[in-house]
């Protein structure tokens, strides 16, 4: 029981929920948030004394179901999800509310269930407390564009959950038994053997649940919806769990995966063309985190060891990156109030830490050498080198100089240098620092550490982490001086258009992206189904009346007042018509007796 | 578009509210690039494709050609893209038209 209750997501789910009903007088704010803290950091210090191997399990419905399933890949999964859990607590703390901290833990907590599942019955169990649970943190911005957002994305979220159980449940009539782990491994397989067998159909079904968590292209709206809509806190959260617990899941099950190679390209590529023309500089970080995670579903869909520990290793980074990017851009929401490029600039006057914080965060997830994602995203791009993808190289390649461009330069030039706008604030609060400072620090460790394993030789506890042994130079010459070209005339490029006045200004507007498809033309055509129903309804009601008022004026001039049946008659008729009843009765009367 | 009076906003004056200073900071940017371009003399590249030549990835000035290339042509059509997609701030607030009420 102690196994259970203790294991990684029961603690953090049932903490936050005892933590939350403690009524105020007996727990105050600082030693709730001391023991919030306290929570993910027992969790992993508690998860890191466990070896390899199943924990917790127990039976549902004459299922044997597996809590707790620690390999190499969920490893990793479960340290940075702790890291993000007590790095976002942290940063939530400038509000006195301590909604956003509980509810985001306790989503962590849910994550942590999905990357332990040891079958797919647990991970569909995690995977909508995941949806509902990740709801409330863009609820709780409590706006009217948040509301709608928020309800959106459940449906998305909704829709995820839906096509996995559909899977599981033609998984278990085809396999005949409780989906366990070694058949979830195998869902590739199942996958490629073709046919339209059900465990095909199955996988398929499971694929697209992964997928749409994943924000594979046309799947991918709900997440540039919904995110920038949430608080800057819950905006931090949301960016760590759901998209990465749903690689986790791609990766288990998916790879090797061809599919994938071509998705995750057109991921990396088409968001940054949305990016640059984006106005909300948080939407513009939701495009790029499709761009992200387009690097790590290309790494899954290679499938060599190499690829899967970059796709992993790029996962961990990009939580930090962008969770580092998401805080620096909430810190402008929180301080200014909007993050509007066409509203800010010159921010760097007021806020300069953040505006350092910000540029590390840029460096890390551009790919700069010594910041994380050029010791991580490198090994995806080598794996593609290896395997001889030359085209997808090139795409990768032009990724890699578009993510600069719109997450690397856009995000801090236009928020905090540009023209002056004239705004004056005051630095992010203190909890805020606290946190970007942590994310910062571990971004740069990650950059760091292969250059310490080459000059001093220390081990690298990054790389250590990954599910695979890796055997790969980073800080090579030629590795650093190609990458230092692309990204310096990157930047030459935007330089140039920015005083040639070729870049296009940044200009309040919506743009509009795969949501259209049901916030427009969805509407619209659930707009005319509803007139339909409404026509033939009233059509339909029309002749009804119609019909009833015939009827009704048949029986009112027969009965009515003037009606022959409704006239008022003589005595005397009426008893000359009784007389003759008689006589008829009475001739009947004889007949029969005759 | 652009204030140039900042000066006043926050009475303190900064390094880069002078324009001059701003123009320094691009001919620094292409004094580094020239700098990144010339490395490619001094290190041996390895082509791992033929494609091309072999130039892809192991001939002289391919990554500065392709990132400055393609950074500028993505922010061209990025903003081509604007008259297809770019609509009015309210867009998905505004009371539907027409349908039924």
């Amino acid at each position: 029981m102690a196994e259970f209750l203790l294991s990684p997501p029961m603690l953090l789910m049932l903490g936050s929920v005892v933590l939350a009903a403690a009524p105020r007088n007996v727990l105050p704010r600082t030693v709730l948030r001391a023991l919030l803290l306290a929570l993910p950091v027992y969790s992993l210090w508690r998860f890191w004394g466990l070896d390899l191997g199943d924990y917790a399990q127990f039976e549902l419905f004459g299922q044997t179901l597996t809590l707790v399933r620690i390999d190499p890949l969920s490893r990793i999964f479960v340290v940075i999800f702790h890291l993000a859990a007590l790095i976002g607590s942290v940063y939530s703390f400038y509000v006195r509310d301590n909604f956003q901290p509980l509810v985001g833990v306790f989503y962590a907590g849910s994550a942590l269930g999905v990357v332990l599942a040891g079958d797919l019955w647990t991970l569909f169990l995690f995977w909508e407390v995941a949806a509902v649970s990740s709801a409330l943190l863009v609820w709780v911005r409590r706006s009217g564009r948040a509301a709608g957002a928020g309800l959106r994305y459940l449906g998305m979220q909704m829709v995820s959950g839906v096509l996995l159980l559909a899977g599981i449940v033609l998984f278990r009539h085809e396999v005949g038994a409780a989906p366990g782990w070694a058949e979830f491994r195998n869902l590739t397989g199942f996958l490629e053997n073709g046919g339209l067998g059900f465990s095909n159909l199955a996988a398929t079904l499971i694929f697209l649940a992964f997928g749409l968590k994943a924000a594979f292209p046309l799947l991918h709206s709900w997440l540039i919806d919904a995110y920038p809509e949430s608080t800057p806190a819950g905006a931090v959260f949301l960016s760590a769990f759901t998209t990465k617990f749903a690689i986790y899941a791609l990766a288990r099950a998916f790879p090797g995966q061809s599919e994938l190679i071509w998705i995750g390209a057109l991921m990396t590529a088409f968001p940054i063309f949305f990016a640059v023309i984006e106005n909300d500089l948080r939407r513009v970080l939701a495009y790029s985190m499709t761009n992200q995670l387009g690097f790590m579903v290309v790494g899954i869909g290679i499938g060599t060891e190499l690829a899967i520990n970059g796709a992993v290793a790029h996962a961990f980074a990009d939580i930090l990156f962008k969770g580092l990017l998401f805080m620096a851009m909430g810190a402008v929401l929180y301080r200014v109030g909007h993050v509007n490029g066409s509203d800010l600039g010159g921010l760097y006057k007021s806020m300069p830490i953040t505006t350092g914080l910000c540029i590390v965060g840029a460096a890390s997830i551009s790919a700069f050498p010594l910041f994380s994602a050029f010791a991580t995203k490198s090994l995806i791009m080598s794996a593609a080198v290896y395997k001889e993808y030359f085209w997808l190289w090139l795409v990768l390649l032009f990724a890699s100089a578009g993510v600069f461009h719109h997450a690397g330069i856009k995000i801090p030039f236009f928020a905090f240098f540009h023209h002056d706008s004239g705004i004056r604030c005051k630095e992010a609060p203190r909890s805020m620092i606290v946190a970007m400072v942590l994310a910062a620090a571990a971004s740069m460790a990650i950059g760091l550490f292969p250059l310490a394993e080459m000059w001093f030789g220390v081990a690298n506890p990054f790389y250590a982490l990954l599910p695979y042994p890796v055997d790969y130079d980073v800080y090579t010459t030629t590795h650093v001086i190609t990458q230092s070209q692309l990204l310096f005339f990157s930047a030459l490029a935007f330089a140039t258009l920015m005083r040639t006045g070729l870049y296009p200004p940044e200009l309040r507007s919506v743009n509009l992206d795969a949501d259209w498809l049901y916030r427009r033309v969805g509407l619209r055509i659930w707009d005319g189904v509803a007139t339909a129903f409404v026509t033939i309804h009233r059509a339909g009601y029309a002749a009804a009346e119609r019909l009833a008022g015939a009827a009704l004026e048949t029986a009112q001039r027969h009965l009515g007042p003037q009606g022959f049946l409704g006239r008022s008659w003589l005595t005397a008729s009426m008893a000359l018509w009784v007389a003759v009843l008689l006589a008829a009765y009475l001739v009947v009367f004889y007949w029969r007796l005759a | 578009m652009a204030h140039h009076d900042h000066g006043k906003h926050g009475g303190k004056s900064y390094w880069l509210d002078r324009k001059g200073n701003v123009a320094k900071v691009f001919y620094a940017l292409i004094a580094v690039d020239v700098l990144w371009l010339a490395a490619d003399f001094f290190h041996k590249k390895k082509a791992e494709f033929d494609a091309w030549g072999g130039w892809a990835d192991g001939g002289f000035g391919f990554y500065p050609v392709y990132g400055f290339v393609g950074a500028f042509l993505l922010v061209l059509a990025a903003k081509q893209m604007r008259r297809v997609l770019m609509r009015s701030e309210d867009y998905y607030e505004r009371r539907r038209d027409g349908g039924a009420s």
